[in-house]
């Protein structure tokens, strides 16, 4: 039999029953049309993580204190106190491949301006640290050395801030009480939004001297973390080389133990954000394939249950000379019109939910063609994997049985 | 009312032998759960090129079981059944179903079409199954409807067919593939007496014409337009006579009165 007859065949027996088919392709029209969605949610999330990250300045280098094992009990990142304004000077000192360096230390706290308050996250550093995060000023300037020098009660705030205590009134000039001491504020920074890697806002925030910030808010000497700036985009690898071996040297760590610090350049970062959004691509992708799993079951369902209502029509086709090639042949490209039907209509339905969420939920979605065609040659597979064993059961069918069948 | 125009099997002419079925001590048993069910006991018989045999016999004669053995739909346990001088038995389901597909036709009580499909698709089926090219089908398929006088029900579906007109529907179908026999099993059984009448004239007209016929009836009024008949009983032919006084249906037809409705 030549393959257009058995696809008028298979045509005409799935029109036959069109709501059956019709609900039985629904199965692999969610399916693919989940998986073109969610990998193109994954994607999307992928590529703006990767412009946020080349936005920050790719010779960037953070130093981070890192973690402790005290007693077997094993600390977060960030734990040690071994991290200190010292390890900074060192730094830029020594440190061919550094241009500067800005250190970062931090305190959660209630920050209140008139009748309004806000609970945000107050940080201490010094003025080169807007120059090395490339973050420019929306008002005023940016607090200043001298400032840092006499631990000065000056603040730069976050526009995230801005919102939330002045509204519309001009914040430059004004005093904000941080932890009960009064702070004016000098400068307002442009918008930021969240963060590459962890997805935090960014512009949540509210910078203070450093030295303020360990003298009269949370009174420790240690730092969270130092932000580097190498001398160039090559240099930020040889950067975080002399930075890891300058402080395991300050901070005597013997060779064998592990830091208690941690240097990652941007790179890195973009290398991990990437492989983390690769990695949740793949998550969504799989809970989506599940539904284009049983999608298919539903075809071997239909398909069992079609073999069984044309019992006859296969005994009379063997009868009048159909090899069981032929029954198998004509049942499986039953199955797999079905499912390719049904992913052609998915992959419009993906796409069209991709173009739904980009509107409602404004996230960046991109239509991969990969995906597409990934999606397409699926639903193909799940026809034949779930059209085979009926296809099978009815090419194994004896004709004089068949016949038989009432 | 059933003019046959054109030969149906042209391919008789050109085989010198004229044994077309040997069958030699077939046995038949089927393994049902414990007990053996032994449907032919050793039946041997030979039909030749042009016969119109007629198998008689009660239900457990053994007859159906005869039927799909020479319609290849089954193998006998043991002996052998030369068709056209080849081994049936030795061939694998694959050969047999180009067997069943090229040198035989099938006719069922139950008209057996495919329904929602048109008479002339139907008639086509074969066809398809022969890797034939598209124009030859449809020029076969209209010839064998023709054959049968239903030229003018082509684009007909079975369910806006009468019970005589299905089977000659089936009947072009079988002929669709010029095959070198035709079987019919019971294909009066659904028919009134009229119609079943109708239905032998049409395979009288094909016999007159070369075609081979072996037809399954348990109605002797039937089995009489038969050349020959085969009586079964208990998986054995009993009785094997020619026909004395055999009728043409033709002229039974004009005897009978007309129904109109």
């Amino acid at each position: 039999m030549d393959f257009m007859s058995i696809l008028r065949v298979a045509w005409r027996a799935l029109s036959r029953n069109k709501l059956r088919s019709s609900l039985t392709m629904l199965g692999v029209i969610i399916g693919v049309g989940a998986v073109i969605a969610m990998v193109g949610v994954g994607q999307g999330a992928s590529q703006a993580v990767q412009q946020q990250i080349s936005a920050m300045g790719s010779n960037v280098v953070f130093v981070s204190s890192g973690t402790v094992n005290r007693g077997g009990l094993r600390l977060g990142w960030g734990q040690t106190k071994s991290l200190v304004y010292d390890d900074m000077r060192a730094i830029v000192r020594e440190c061919a491949a550094v241009r500067t360096a800005a250190p970062g230390a931090s305190s959660a706290e209630q920050v209140v301006f008139a009748n309004d308050n806000w609970f945000t996250n107050v940080q201490g550093t010094e003025p080169q640290y807007f120059d090395i995060r490339d973050w420019t000023l929306a008002a005023g300037v940016p607090f200043t050395q001298p400032d840092v020098e006499a631990a000065a009660n000056v603040a730069v705030i976050g526009n995230t801030v801005r919102q939330n205590l002045f509204g519309a009134t001009d914040p430059v000039g004004q005093t904000i009480r941080i932890k009960d001491l009064p702070f004016r504020v000098v400068g307002v920074l442009n918008a930021k939004g969240q963060s590459a890697h962890m997805g935090q806002d960014q512009d949540d925030v509210i910078f203070v001297p450093i030295t303020t910030l360990q003298k009269k808010l949370t009174g420790d000497t240690w730092l969270r973390f130092i932000v580097v700036s190498a001398v160039s985009r090559q240099a930020s690898y040889a950067a975080q080389q002399e930075i890891t071996a300058l402080l395991r040297d300050r901070h005597r760590i013997r060779p064998g133990e592990d830091d208690d610090f941690i240097v990652r350049n941007l790179a890195d970062i973009a290398q991990l954000a990437d492989e983390s959004s690769r990695v949740m691509t793949l998550l969504l992708a799989s809970i989506a394939s599940v539904s284009l799993i049983v999608g298919g079951i539903g075809i071997m369902n239909i398909m069992l249950v079609s073999v069984t209502e044309r019992t006859r029509e296969i005994g009379i086709r063997m009868a009048i000379g159909a090899t069981e090639d032929d029954v198998q042949r004509q049942f499986l490209i039953e199955a797999v019109v079905l499912s390719l039907i049904g992913g052609a209509v998915g992959i419009l339905f993906g796409i069209g939910s991709s173009l739904l969420i980009t509107r409602l939920l404004g996230w960046a979605v991109v239509i991969s063609p990969a995906a597409i065609a990934v999606a397409a040659l699926f639903s193909g597979a799940v026809g034949i994997f779930f059209g085979f064993y009926p296809a099978r059961k009815a090419a194994r069918l004896d004709p004089i049985e068949a016949l038989r069948f009432e | 009312m059933s003019t046959v125009v054109q030969p149906a099997s042209p391919a008789d002419t050109s085989r010198p032998t004229s044994e077309l079925i040997r069958v030699e001590e077939v046995h038949k048993y089927y393994e049902l759960g414990e007990t053996r069910v032994h449907a032919l006991r050793g039946v041997s018989v030979t039909i030749s090129r042009g016969e119109f045999v007629a198998i008689m016999g009660a239900s457990g004669s053994g007859k159906s079981t005869f039927m799909n053995l020479l319609g290849c739909l089954d193998r006998p346990s043991s002996g052998r059944y030369l068709l056209e001088s080849t081994d049936v038995a030795q061939l694998d389901k694959k050969a047999l179903a180009a067997i069943r597909n090229r040198k035989l036709g099938f006719v069922f009580q139950g008209f057996n079409l495919l329904s929602r499909t048109t008479a002339l698709e139907n008639v086509e089926l074969p066809t398809l199954y022969a890797q034939l090219n598209k124009e030859e089908r449809l020029t076969r398929a209209r010839e064998a409807l023709r054959t049968v006088g239903l030229e003018d029900r082509m684009d007909h579906f079975p369910s806006q067919l009468s019970g005589g007109q299905q089977q000659r529907v089936a009947i072009a179908r079988s002929l669709v593939n010029r095959p070198s026999i035709l079987l019919a099993d019971e294909p009066t059984g659904n028919l009134d007496s009229r119609t079943s009448v109708e239905i032998m004239d049409v395979f009288q007209q094909l016999n007159d014409q070369g075609l081979t016929i072996v037809l399954v009836t348990h109605e002797p009024d039937i089995s009489r337009f038969a050349k020959r008949t085969l009586l079964f009983r208990d998986g054995k032919i009993r009785r094997d006579d020619p026909v004395a006084d055999r009728p043409r249906a033709g002229e039974v037809l004009k005897a009978l009165p007309k129904l109109e409705d």
